[in-house]
């Protein structure tokens, strides 16, 4: 099959967004925009236990609407995402914070 | 009474309750599980706060955290009767010495870890100390 020769009004993937590049093999689109690891800030502060009481702390996770930040976004580890999220919960069943805000 | 468990039992009771009501119920607490084989650390009454939301049409609650160490059984009949008193709006019960023994173990893998390298960065030093009179010669 021949290939069709570029033409000026035609849109390439490539020249919506620069920042997505096609896959070859799938076609799917992907993200080649530089990722930059983000690092647990409980573990720079050595921070071992994470209580409920502590509602100012648990307060700088918890976005807004009132929901558990995602790790993805605070850059947590694994192991204290883990805390907080337990004591959240916790914090939450003793109304020390809201389940939902709005 | 096989091993010795940490608790805290956090009771919300009603904005509306009277003061020496309060102290009372602080003593029958701590008494019964006092006569139940278990010790009461720590009380800490923090006051009247408000809810984040409301509990049984309250705004405001109670707060009463107690400390407690012992096998679960006292714990469970303190929550027995939490569950039937009215002035009880809510209850919970964490078992603290667990998260307290991890972070006793954190604090002393850092150490380790912290004391490891200290040392490997002094054996470093020593080495270039060692190498570099012997580079001039």
């Amino acid at each position: 099959m021949a290939e069709r020769e570029r033409e000026s009004g035609d849109i390439y993937r490539q020249d919506i967004n620069s920042d997505y590049i096609p896959n070859d093999r799938t076609g799917k689109m992907i993200n080649r925009r530089p990722l930059r690891r983000k690092s647990c800030g409980l573990c720079r502060d050595k921070i071992d236990l994470i209580d409920y009481k502590d509602i100012h702390m648990l307060r700088s996770f918890i976005p807004e609407r009132g929901k558990i930040m995602p790790r993805r976004i605070s850059g947590n580890c694994a192991i204290h995402q883990r805390m907080l999220a337990t004591a959240i919960k916790r914090a939450r069943s003793v109304a020390f914070i809201p389940f939902v805000a709005d | 009474m096989a091993e010795k468990r940490t608790y805290e039992v956090v009771a919300i009771l009603g904005p509306t309750t009277a003061e020496d009501w309060v102290s009372t119920f602080n003593k029958n607490v701590t008494e019964l599980i006092e006569k139940l084989g278990g010790t009461v650390v720590n009380v800490n009454d923090m006051g009247v706060r408000k809810l984040a939301y409301k509990i049984d049409k309250f705004n405001e609650g109670h707060y009463l955290i107690f400390e407690v160490d012992g096998s679960g059984q006292e714990v469970a009949e303190v929550e027995r009767r939490f569950r039937v008193n009215d002035n009880v709006i809510r209850y919970m019960t964490i078992r603290v010495d667990l998260q307290r023994r991890r972070a006793e173990k954190f604090k002393t893998r850092r150490a380790n870890r912290l004391a490891r390298r200290g040392q490997s960065a002094a054996a470093r030093r020593a080495e270039r100390a060692e190498s570099q009179p012997a580079a001039e010669e």
